[in-house]
């Protein structure tokens, strides 16, 4: 009975309308697809030493144990243009081509330019059909002695410094904290041009960057240390989103604020207006649906009902919340509803939202998205 | 003495992650290789990397290392077999080995020469191996100090090592360096995202040219075209005789000749650039100095042979130093070197100091590694030298398909698209003319290579200090001119000036040969073109986004002066100056002619964007086969079959397609025609 439940559609937005209808048919059809002696490949639009390529070679042994027919599960990578290209390409495919034999992995760096209005985007996020969303969440950190001007939550204190941020560029994740910071009122300026955020903390360790952020994974394998040792006070979490949508704690890191609380408490920093709405539309589409797992347009709903019981019996496997723990981190693995509606919220960012931080990129780092 | 704890535990742990089960088999697997490779002329360390890059996608980073060390410590090795037995250096490090290694081989003391070859190659990498061992020991505090500054500078430095490189005329090192730069950065800039060079209506430019493609095109498809259209006979081997011992007995005797050799070898691959092709004359002229009958060199001296062979394995020790301690590639085999390391480490591993802090012991297994990659090398030299020295008489036409397959698959797995092969095809074309005209080919590669720190580290040095000036000249200063950076600064201006007076001095390979003045100046127009269209696009870009402008405006503005400057020169010199080198004049004799050869591989690229890469292999392997190779119908077959089986293992190990041409757009074809 899980493939009916799951897939008895949602109440968020296009996709999740789309989904219900499928539902009904799902309920007349009644049975799934066989997979049996097939290969499936699952696209990933980056290369092979990325976060996403670890996060589908950690899913697909395990979901070619789960799905029907227990088929080959090939990770194959089509990295360039920033994931745009193996995007635009996952668009043109038809679910009759592969009939259920191909699947598709994004990023938030897939998500940004769709979001942002990058000319070479040629995809439709509502076109495809999500199985899988996977969270993550993201830990600011400071050197002690600027971490000891923060009066509890209040961050006034750091409004006097320069702050030096080694920066992917600001078009893409790093977008949510350069935002967030502005907020604050702090004054950072990225250096732009390192490879990973691994370089941005090695600049942070080197004493030349005196803020960063890292993904939660990142932080507790590269940064805990520091912080053990002294050399890094974390300042607080981009949070992580309740069934309801509202921001709360980060379950990885409850004992550190969210942003939230920290904007609350320092005076000038707003929690509604529309520099918040964008800031948090953002976020939104940047961490608690990072990487989703899309079939392509067109799918019936048996196809679609079939991978989203796979990736619930990989869930409801007894070792899985250790496996996951281990390899992804403590983050929620959402299928059906919670996907739609991840996916709804982390693709539907309002115009206005849209419009600001295109404004913002354009006045503060000259960015044209043309 | 904190860090020798450090170092000495990161000893043990490297010495556990290299005995692994599969890690030694990889070793092996790269040994095996890197003396296949090393035995055919002119195919070297860096054409060996370049083939193994697509394959460390993904891998367990210790066994990609292992396969890498494995290649790349033997190919000075094997590639003694040619030297000896066929009179051509197997590689740009055994060139002065056939002075002296040939007329032994003529006497029929083939054997004899190859073991203390060998012997003296095992001490030579021996050596280099224990002194990378202290050298970390002793420069990996100093090293951990770096900051951006200090990056930038050394990346300076490395750039500085052109002068060198640059063989005859240095100035067109620095242009060729100028160029490669310019190539490094087409594409999406880091700063600001600009284009260079690049429309998004190309997507594939605007991702930039990956190392793989420049690697395989300024240094095995240059290669690879010249010897085919040579195709040398096998007809003029020599034997190998007997006299192993005598060989063995040999090195011992000169013992310390050997160790002095090593020396060399160990410090001349240090200096980053100076690398391959002089460390072995330069242990020849030693080995001559310290003889006193100098009369028998040239006519079987077997110090002539210790000496040089002690030191080209030597050198592969010395210049991972450069590599390890500051990722700034020692030689053209060592940036391809680093580019795999990147690939092997999921990001997580890079070569420099980041590299000596958090994985120390990855540093040492390199060590470990390269050291066990030299005894295993020797052994298999000398166990199973008569099926070695066999595949020397293995006729390049048929071994050239083979590679020009290898070779498309492997560019192809970078971007995988048509478009990899297109832009192989054109650097390819590119080194083709290079090596004709003299212009270095590792001045080209490092600049390339070093094109993208240089960039980056100019422009956050330039940021970070920007913002301590604001808050007080003294905190600039000092971040800036720290004692390491003004160190450096004196290393890099030492290195210019002794390095272009020792350019003169070092006439790596003999004479030059020459042709008319016509065909290098309208080589040198071409390059002058494409720097000034470089250096207007640059230009073009906007105010707002003047960091992703600075770098490739200043770089080709350099390289355009120096080219400027070539050309007043070429005008007033004769046309016997060095500056007019053209190998034409010598190649022209070869059986075959240039753009027949290179037509079979334009062929196989415009069949690829017809039928596919799989159908068009097939028919480019077998018509080579046929015509070129002159094989019977049946072997053509045989030889196709086994071609293509190679290719879709491959192809399933790796989990790729292959490029799809124009048919495919209209017909679906089952795998691997798709």
């Amino acid at each position: 009975m899980t493939i009916l439940k799951t897939v008895r559609g949602g109440m968020f937005g296009l996709a999740a309308a789309a989904a219900a209808t499928f539902a009904t048919w799902s309920v007349a059809d009644g049975h799934g697809i066989n997979l049996e002696g097939k290969t499936v490949e699952w696209v990933i639009p980056f290369s092979e030493t990325g976060g996403s390529a670890k996060w589908a070679n950690f899913y697909a042994p395990l979901l070619s144990e789960a799905l029907p027919g227990n088929p080959a599960v090939v990770v194959k990578f089509m990295p360039g243009a920033g994931s745009t290209k193996g995007a635009n390409w996952f668009q043109e495919q038809k679910y009759e081509d592969s009939a259920g034999t191909l699947i598709f992995g994004s990023s938030g760096s897939t998500q940004f330019p769709y979001l942002l209005g990058d000319p070479r985007v040629r995809y439709e996020y509502n076109d495809w059909n999500v199985v899988l969303a996977s969270g993550t969440g993201g830990v600011a950190y400071l050197p002690p002695d600027l971490a000891a001007r923060m009066n509890g939550l209040d961050a006034s204190g750091l409004k006097d410094t320069d702050f030096i941020y080694g920066s992917q560029g600001a078009t893409r994740l790093d977008l949510v904290p350069l935002l967030a910071w502005e907020m604050l009122g702090l004054n950072v300026e990225p250096v732009f041009g390192i490879k990973g955020r691994g370089d941005g903390r090695l600049m942070f360790e080197r004493g030349e960057a005196n803020i960063d952020y890292q993904t939660s994974s990142s932080f507790l394998k590269g940064v805990t240390p520091l912080v053990e040792a002294g050399t890094a006070v974390p300042m607080m979490s981009w949070g992580a989103l309740d069934a309801g949508g509202n921001i709360v704690r980060d379950p990885t890191f409850p004992d550190m604020p969210t942003f939230k609380e920290v904007c609350e408490s320092t005076p000038g920093c707003k929690t509604s207006g529309e520099q918040w709405d964008a800031w948090k539309a953002f976020f939104v589409a940047g961490f608690p649906a990072q990487k989703m797992v899309f079939l392509p347009a067109g799918a019936p709903d048996d196809a679609i009902a079939t991978y989203t019981a796979a990736f619930e019996a990989v869930k409801a496997r007894a070792d899985f919340s250790d496996i996951s723990a281990r390899r992804l981190g403590k983050y929620p693995q959402m299928t059906g509803d919670m996907a739609t509606g991840a996916l709804a919220s982390a693709t539907a960012v309002p115009d206005a939202a849209k419009a600001f931080v295109v404004g913002w990129l354009k006045d503060r780092y000259g960015v044209s998205l043309k | 003495m904190e860090f020798t704890s450090v170092a000495l535990a990161a000893l043990g742990d490297a010495a556990g992650l290299i005995f692994q089960p599969p890690v030694p088999g990889y070793l092996v697997l790269g040994v095996v290789m890197g003396l296949c490779i090393g035995v055919f002329p002119g195919l070297g360390g860096i054409a060996g990397l370049s083939l193994l890059l697509p394959f460390m996608f993904g891998m367990d980073p210790v066994s990609g290392l292992a396969l890498m060390t494995g290649m790349v410590a033997v190919v000075p090795t094997s590639d003694t077999f040619a030297s000896v037995l066929m009179g051509i250096p197997g590689s740009s490090a055994s060139q002065a080995t056939v002075l002296d290694g040939f007329p032994l081989a003529k006497r029929g003391e083939a054997a004899r020469a190859l073991s203390a070859a060998f012997s003296s190659s095992l001490f030579g990498g021996l050596v280099g191996a224990a002194f990378l061992t202290v050298f970390i020991l002793v420069a990996r505090p100093l090293v951990l100090e770096f900051r951006t500054p200090e990056l930038l500078m050394i990346t300076v430095f490395g750039l500085s090592m052109v002068g060198i490189l640059a063989g005859r005329v240095a100035l067109k090192g620095i242009v060729a360096a100028g160029l490669g730069m310019m190539i490094g950065t087409i594409g999406e800039g880091d700063s600001t995202g600009e284009l260079r060079m690049a429309t998004y209506n190309m997507p594939y430019l605007a991702d930039g040219i990956k190392l793989v493609i420049v690697g395989l095109g300024v240094f095995a498809i240059p290669e690879i075209v010249a010897l085919l259209r040579q195709n040398r006979s096998i007809s003029n081997r020599s034997p190998l005789g007997g006299g192993w011992l005598a060989g063995v007995g040999d090195w011992f005797a000169n013992k310390w000749l050997s160790v002095r050799c090593s020396i060399i070898g160990v410090v001349v691959g240090v200096i980053p650039g100076l690398g391959g092709s002089v460390v072995d004359w330069i242990a020849y002229g030693h080995a001559v100095q310290t003889t006193p009958d100098k009369s028998k060199f040239g006519s079987g001296e077997i110090r002539g042979v210790i000496g040089p062979e002690s030191s080209n394995n030597a050198k592969e020790g010395g210049g991972l130093v450069p590599t390890l301690l500051f990722g700034i590639p020692g030689s053209g085999s060592m940036a391809i070197f680093i580019g795999a390391i990147a690939l092997l480490g999921s990001g997580n591993v890079e070569v420099g100091p980041s590299m000596l802090k958090n994985n120390l012991d990855i540093t040492y297994a390199i060590v470990w590694l390269l050291a066990l990659a030299n005894l295993v090398g020797t052994l298999i030299c000398i166990a199973a030298s008569g099926g070695i020295a066999r595949l020397t008489t293995i006729p390049f036409s048929l071994l050239a398909p083979f590679l020009f397959m290898i070779i498309s698959f492997a560019a192809f797995q970078s971007g995988q698209n048509l478009m990899d092969l297109v832009v192989l095809f054109a650097i390819g074309f590119l080194g083709i003319l290079m090596r004709r005209f003299d212009w270095s080919r590792p001045a080209f590669l490092i600049g390339f290579v070093l094109s993208n720190p240089a960039e980056t580290y100019a422009n956050q040095a330039v940021q970070i200090a920007r913002s301590r000036f604001r808050k007080e000249f003294e905190a600039g200063i000092d971040y800036i001119f720290s004692p390491i950076v003004i160190v450096l600064i004196i290393i890099t201006l030492l290195s210019v000036i002794v390095g272009l007076r020792q350019a003169k001095n070092t006439m790596a390979g003999g004479a030059v040969e020459h042709g008319g003045k016509r065909a290098p100046l309208i080589f040198l127009l071409a390059v002058l073109g494409y720097l000034i269209a470089a250096f207007v696009n640059a230009s073009l870009i906007p105010d707002y986004a003047a960091a992703d402008r600075v770098f490739p405006r200043f770089v080709s503005g350099v390289a355009i002066a120096g080219a400027v400057i070539l050309l007043v020169q070429m005008v007033f010199r004769s046309e016997t100056h060095p500056i007019f080198a053209d190998r034409e004049s010598v190649d022209a004799d070869a059986p075959h002619g240039l753009w027949s050869t290179l037509a079979w591989f334009a062929g196989l690229l415009i069949l690829t964007s017809l039928l596919g890469f799989i159908m068009a292999l097939t028919i480019f392997l077998f018509t080579f086969i046929r015509t070129r190779a002159g094989k019977d119908f049946r072997f053509a077959a045989i030889y196709t079959a086994v071609g293509i089986g190679f290719m879709c293992l491959m192809a399933r190990l790796l989990r790729r397609d292959f490029p799809p041409g124009l048919v495919q757009e209209y017909v679906n074809l089952p795998w691997p025609l798709t």
